[in-house]
């Protein structure tokens, strides 16, 4: 995802230490300590941390995760960066959400407390292994004045400092008075690759415990004292009015407590989720369609069609493309499009409020704490210490979580209930109120010399901009949304000249768009892997070695290349109706390679049988990890591929809950095999590029199997259309 | 009044017949292990068991649990099977974000019951009504079959 780069003072990150109320070190990045109380998921703690990490007297160390966990992984691996260099044993490293707060929980990577854009790691890496090394320093330091020792005689290991020669022994509880008197070293030496016990190597998740035995709490499982669950129905067609309702009706229904109307939205509050629903159903909202009445696909299409004939802004400029391809010995043109998606996380939208005079509590996963405050602080005109994002772990994120819409709509709802109100969205209103992942509609062209190599290459991108309404239309670049270009204007392929350009066409008002596992790199990777696939037949070349021949300058990539092919056994024959393509994904600083197998049936049904799948994202923290969200990621983008398509009709959603928005099952899984490549570059991310790579892997095999080439996605039944 | 017994206690109940048992465990006993994924019976991470029966609570009125045992997911570890399936996810490190997985157990748990030995086949078949966005699904089939004694994975 792209994002915004503030110079923060946090950046330079400057370490500082208090002794914590109660005594224990408090060590953190950022700004210094405030000595503010802050709300944090325990309730039961002498105080509350401004930073990353807590140790107290029993020596319990108490990591607060300036990042979400949604299943990334992110709550084993950015401890094992602190427990790396602290020394101590991270299975007893205990784990608090963070709170709301862009400056002290900032992703430096970012810019904003942000839990996206496959940055995790990428922007904690350092930080993190820097406070788990300051602290230790500052342990190390006090044992050695309380033995009146050299430091450098000490050491520390498993929460424990020794002094080896006279054999004294202290652990770190005995130490945290001491240390947090001391000041903070200001350069620590971290450890060399070559001395990690932890990084590098496969560990357990740390968050599993919780989630296999029904106590793990996501937003939606709070539960207050007084709670009341609302369910909400928005305007059907985007941006309707809400303009009657039989509040009688709902209220006949027992454990009904209050109608709320909102503009383009209604919920009935009761005393559980089953009367509010009956509620609703009673209620039966009457909406004026508004604006867009009347729009429909064929409306949406047509404009980014329209759209792609402009000339746009330039992303990407060398040399003369148009007049290469015209004069080229053979032009190779392609129309590719990509349907609108919802998110569909397994945990419905959901928002918990307590809003008073003075107060606005907030229960909710988010992956954007700082901005949810942020948001709902100008809703409600309450000052940033009134209102208290308290996180919770996703059930699923994906993107949809990087968006305050549903909070904002929980808290009207709560400035007209009296007491905590939990906010429900049924899967109906989740699946045709999320804000989508565009519709994008992309141009493309290439000239090949006589052998069948590319000489120009011309791609024009349509579409919404979400950094625009995201951020602001100010953080384009002369007209390019970078998001929208990611993985296009910056294709790795020797293509001779280039032209990239971006033409912004926004949908209707009403509709939003938004980011999207993998983001601007799966759209771009999708167009440019299945095109550099169409110049590969049109060159009547293997399309492994057509690729690689064009990446003499990117070593890592044609390595992932040539490792996914001698894995799946590339070249060698397959039975009539089987296929495998070859994908490359080059983002979030990684390097993916995946081969899809697939088997298309007599009826054109598409089963992708088997994926191979090989990562090069640098320093690895943990395989296992990395493994898990290639799985991960490689389902998620044949789910979209093979069924994903949000279709509006009459100004509506048509889609409705896991019937026809189809995601894959169990038994439509694939075998996966995953393989990494080591090696000590710049960790890379890993959440969001196993989705990108699949899906034109996945398409590339269909050709294969079948000779149709799939230039719009989703697959659905185009090759039984064809066959 | 109801009176249904979830994991082995009678729960006093003033509600209407025809709840679904989903919304009776989550907002009325607050007992929150048990998932809302889409309400229709489409998803599965409302899994529970009723007379050890993998049952979609979200379209399942209490009126059909009375007088049979129910049992959710913060009960299942204290059956055999529920036990090895827990063992085994905990193994395999398969959960992610986590939120079908009180699903994916149940149901999961209700067929290493009934089959000590599940083929590719028998999982296919007992877990393709559970949903998982994250994809875990390699794990799952893994961890089936780690649970059913299959020392290879």
């Amino acid at each position: 995802m792209a994002t915004r780069e503030l110079a923060s003072s946090s950046r330079r990150s400057f370490l500082t230490a208090t002794a914590a109320i109660g005594g224990g070190l408090l060590l953190g990045f950022g700004l210094p300590a405030r000595g503010e109380v802050r709300d944090t998921l325990t309730t039961d703690a002498p105080f509350t941390p401004n930073a990353f990490l807590r140790i107290d007297r029993s020596g319990k160390v108490t990591f607060v995760s300036p990042m979400i966990e949604m299943g990334q992984g992110t709550y084993t691996s950015l401890p094992m960066l602190i427990a790396e260099e602290l020394e101590v044993d991270i299975d007893k490293i205990a784990i608090e959400h963070s709170p709301a707060d862009d400056k002290l929980y900032v992703n430096p990577a970012i810019g904003v407390q942000m839990t996206g854009a496959s940055k995790s790691i990428r922007g904690f890496y350092g930080p993190l292994r820097q406070a788990g090394a300051a602290a230790r320093v500052m342990l190390v330091t006090a044992a050695a004045q309380r033995w009146k020792v050299d430091p450098s005689t000490c050491r520390a290991e498993n929460g424990v400092v020794m002094h080896a020669r006279t054999g004294r022994k202290l652990g770190y509880g005995a130490l945290v008075d001491g240390a947090a008197k001391l000041p903070v070293p200001e350069k620590v030496v971290l450890k060399e690759p070559a001395q990690f016990k932890l990084i590098g190597t496969p560990h357990h998740r740390l968050d599993c415990a919780g989630k296999v035995d029904g106590s793990a709490k996501f937003g939606i499982d709070t539960r207050l004292p007084g709670m009341k669950f609302a369910v909400l129905a928005q305007s059907p067609t985007f941006g309707g009015k809400l303009i009657a309702v039989d509040e009688a009706k709902a209220k006949a229904v027992p454990g009904v407590s209050q109608v709320v109307r909102l503009d383009g939205a209604v919920a009935v509050v009761a005393s559980h989720t089953f009367a509010a629903k009956q509620g609703l159903a009673a209620a039966n909202p009457q909406w004026d369609a508004g604006p867009n009445a009347k729009v429909s696909m064929t409306d949406i299409v047509g404009q980014l069609a329209r759209a792609s004939e402009r000339p746009g802004a330039v992303a990407r400029h060398e040399g003369d493309a148009a007049a290469v391809i015209a004069g080229a010995a053979r032009k190779v043109e392609a129309v590719y499009e990509q349907p609108f998606l919802a998110h569909a996380t397994m945990e419905p939208m959901n928002c918990t409020v307590h809003l008073t005079k003075e107060s606005c509590d907030i229960w909710v996963g988010t992956q954007i704490p700082g901005m949810t405050q942020g948001a709902v602080m100008k809703l409600t005109g309450l000052a940033r210490e009134q209102v208290r994002i308290h996180n919770h772990l996703l059930g699923g994120g994906f993107g949809r979580r990087l968006e305050y819409d549903g909070t904002l709509r929980a808290v009207q709802i709560a400035q007209q209930v009296s007491g905590p109100v939990q906010v429900i969205w049924t899967r109906e209103e989740d699946i045709q109120h999320d804000l989508y992942r565009p519709h994008y509609y992309d141009r493309i062209g290439a000239g090949l010399d006589a052998q069948g190599k590319p000489v120009g290459w011309s791609h024009r991108i349509a579409g919404a901009s979400i950094i625009a309404r995201y951020y602001s239309p100010a953080a384009l670049k002369n007209g390019v949304d970078r998001d929208a270009v990611e993985a296009s204007a910056n294709q790795p392929y020797d293509v001779g000249a280039i032209h990239v350009d971006y033409v912004r066409q926004d949908p209707p008002a009403g509709i939003h768009t938004t980011w999207w596992r993998g983001v601007g790199a799966t759209r771009g990777t999708f167009v440019v892997e299945s095109f550099i696939d169409e110049l590969a037949v049109s060159a009547k070349r293997d399309s492994l070695a057509y690729r690689v021949a064009l990446l003499d300058k990117q070593p890592r990539a044609k390595n992932v290349l040539q490792i996914a092919a001698e894995r799946s056994g590339w070249g060698k024959a397959l039975p009539a109706g089987q296929g495998r393509g070859i994908a490359l994904c080059i983002g979030f600083g990684s390097f993916i390679a995946q081969v899809v197998e697939v088997s298309v049936d007599k009826d054109g049904a598409v089963n992708p049988t088997h994926v191979w799948c090989v990562v090069d994202c640098g320093i690895q923290v943990n395989p296992d990890t990395i493994r898990a969200q290639m799985e991960s990621g490689i389902v998620f983008g044949l789910s979209a591929a093979l069924y994903g398509e949000i279709t509006i009709k009459d100004g509506r959603v048509e889609q409705t809950n896991f019937n026809d928005y189809r995601v894959l099952r169990i038994h439509e899984a694939p075998r996966i095999d995953v393989a990494l490549v080591k090696n000590l570059e710049e960790p890379g991310g890993i959440g969001e590029p196993g989705t990108s790579c699949v899906m034109p892997a996945l398409t590339n095999a269909v050709f294969a199997a079948t000779g149709k080439r799939i230039r719009k996605l989703p697959v659905a039944d185009q090759v039984r259309q064809t066959a | 009044m109801i009176t249904l017994n979830v994991n082995g206690k009678p729960r006093n109940l003033d509600i209407p017949d025809d709840m679904p048992l989903l919304w009776t465990l989550r907002d009325v006993l607050a007992m929150t292990g048990t998932k809302f994924g889409c309400g229709m019976g489409l998803c599965g991470a409302c899994t529970i068991h009723i007379d050890g029966q993998p049952t979609r609570s979200c379209i399942t009125p209490v009126s059909a649990a009375v007088g049979k045992p129910i049992t959710t997911i913060e009960a299942i570890g204290s059956t055999p099977a529920g036990k090895r399936i827990q063992a085994a996810w905990l193994a395999l490190d398969v959960p992610q974000c986590g939120y079908c997985q009180s699903g994916q157990i149940m149901s999961a748990s209700a067929l290493l019951t009934a089959n000590a030995k599940p083929s590719d086949a028998d999982i296919d078949g007992a877990m393709a009504g559970n949903i998982c966005r994250c994809g875990t699904y390699p794990r799952i089939r893994a961890a089936i079959k780690n649970a059913a004694g299959d020392k290879k994975v």
